[in-house]
């Protein structure tokens, strides 16, 4: 394959720097000794990272948000295995509109979702509920969760199943001794994906929490909306590493372009 | 295993999941399109009669009309930008070698997974009127310029969190098409362009249409960058939105705005699709 000429390294130089420039200010600005905004240029220091410690609501919106994102990964992860399974192995009517449904909060704007969830939360008193955040959360996530059990389901070979019923193993058996060991790589990487969208999530969620509820983007967000200080910059910084190292794992245990991308 | 049996059983596999949708996503959506018909004053709150004066007011007023105009400009320039970098840095990946090509995906794909709060606040430092932006064009002389609050400074970060949704799309294309191919062109005669016109755009063009969609579904529809580069006065649909729930407390016009938006979206998903269908139709003959 040809390679790429000098026209096209610099076009890709100046769309990395691009993509990465607001990335590493951020983490560049955390570390500022100043009591503004700025690249700290003789020294380094913690006290704003520091300064995260002394606004205890953001740490129980970090708590909070941790909470959140487990359960509702975990929550999507037992609705989309045994869903993925009817989907893929059976023919059953509606088979299709099921699949769209589960699918349809990709194509859902979050904001409607979240206007949605605030009228039905209303009506039925569950408004600043911490479960009713769970399960809005678990609308939301659990379409990545089942694009990869489809996926890991069609793509793994249907002979040891096979093998395993003829020997006389039962469907529950099959599933557990069989199926699951082997779709578990896309049940883990849509766990992690799962996590990561509730974790990052702030547009429905900033309609559905209430003052005890507000997840870390909220915060975030409310914050920022009002005061611009270094801490934002070393929340912010901290959020990047711990996004960084998920991906790190995602990428040597499955391949991130493969996640991401899709199967090819 | 009875034959009745393994009949309920897809059904069983299931129920939790679909019960669940539809209790939390069709009922839901169900409330908010009633609720845009509900009558709201400012007195009592939303009352029950039914209305069609906030459809009314949206399509009529030039304030709302302003906003939907400003959010399908901005969204629709970030879409032509995404496609200009994001469709020739696809490619440009797709002919890299590894180890470079893994390492530079991930770092174009990678910040996908970065909180959009956190890019948008990266952003709102280096467009500041004291940010590395300005810094950098009073060195070069040519004085400050305003940038953030402004919609240039929410294209610019809308672009950068909706990139990714655009070489995701090419990249999967480019991986389809045999680089043998574009080879073979050259060999048989056409120029770089024309080998890059006929052979590789068409493969691509697929790629960039889906892409193009999803991003600009997503900008139409955003909510933290308008919301924290574009300030206070220059609204977008979501922020908007946000507003009339949040602090006009007008609930009904807000959800026919939000119901607005979501039809919009579904209109341009499904004029994609027929597009789809009438090309491979072409394709096949």
């Amino acid at each position: 394959m040809q390679k790429n000429g000098p026209i096209a390294l610099a076009f890709h130089t100046l769309v990395v720097a691009f993509v990465l420039a607001p990335l590493l200010v951020i983490c560049l600005v955390a570390f500022t000794p100043e009591n503004t905004l700025s690249i700290p240029t003789t020294s380094f220091s913690l006290r704003w990272f520091r300064e995260i410690f002394v606004h205890p609501d953001f740490v129980a919106s970090f708590v909070n948000s941790l909470w959140l994102a487990t359960l509702s990964a975990t929550i999507a992860i037992a609705l989309a295995v045994p869903a993925g399974l009817a989907i893929d192995r059976y023919d059953f009517p509606g088979r299709d509109g099921l699949n769209a449904l589960f699918l349809s909060p990709l194509i859902i704007p979050h904001l409607v979702l979240g206007v949605a969830f605030l009228r039905l939360f209303a009506l039925i008193g569950a408004t600043g509920s911490f479960t009713w955040l769970v399960v809005s959360h678990v609308i939301i996530v659990t379409p990545y969760v089942l694009r990869l059990v489809l996926a890991a389901l069609s793509g793994m070979d249907r002979s040891a199943e096979q093998a395993a019923m003829t020997l006389g193993a039962s469907h529950w058996t099959v599933f557990r001794r069989v199926t699951a060991p082997m779709i578990l790589p896309g049940i883990t990487g849509g766990w992690l994906l799962a996590f990561i969208n509730s974790f990052d999530e702030l547009t429905m969620s900033i309609f559905v929490t209430s003052p005890a509820t507000v997840t870390l983007p909220v915060r975030m967000y409310m914050y920022a909306t009002e005061s611009i200080d270094p801490m934002m910059a070393a929340v912010s910084a901290l959020m990047i590493a711990l996004t960084a190292g998920a991906m790190l794992v995602l990428d040597r245990a499955f391949g991130l372009d493969k996640i991401l991308v899709g199967q090819k | 295993m009875s034959r009745a049996r393994s009949a309920l059983t897809p059904w069983l596999l299931v129920s939790p999941g679909a019960l669940l949708f539809l209790a939390l996503v069709i009922v839901p959506l169900v409330l908010t399109v009633i609720l845009s018909f509900h009558v709201y004053d400012h007195g009592t709150g939303i009352k029950n009669e039914f209305t069609l004066a906030h459809y009314l007011a949206v399509v009529t007023d030039d304030y709302y009309l302003g906003i939907f105009w400003r959010t399908l400009r901005v969204a629709a320039l970030t879409t032509l930008l995404c496609a200009l970098i994001g469709v020739p840095e696809a490619y440009i990946l797709a002919r890299m070698r590894d180890p470079w090509r893994s390492v530079f995906l991930l770092v174009i794909i990678g910040p996908l997974l970065v909180s959009v709060v956190v890019r948008a606040f990266g952003w709102s430092m280096l467009l500041g009127s004291t940010g590395l932006v300005n810094q950098a064009l009073q060195a070069l002389g040519f004085g400050t310029v305003k940038l953030l609050y402004t919609e240039t400074a929410i294209v610019i970060a809308l672009v950068h969190v909706m990139l990714p949704f655009m070489v995701i799309p090419v990249w999967t294309s480019l991986q389809r098409l045999d680089p043998a191919v574009e080879a073979a062109a050259w060999t048989l005669g056409a120029s770089r362009f024309t080998a890059l016109r006929r052979v590789v755009m068409p493969q691509v063009s697929m790629g960039m249409l889906s892409g193009s969609l999803i991003v600009f579904g997503l900008s139409a529809s955003a909510f933290a960058i308008p919301g924290l580069l574009g300030g206070r006065r220059l609204k977008m649909a979501a922020t908007l939105v946000y507003d009339e729930f949040m602090h006009e407390l007008n609930w009904p016009l807000g959800a026919t705005i939000a119901i607005i938006v979501l039809v919009a979206n579904l209109v341009i998903m499904l004029a994609y699709n027929r597009m789809v269908e009438a090309r491979a139709r072409r394709t096949l003959g």
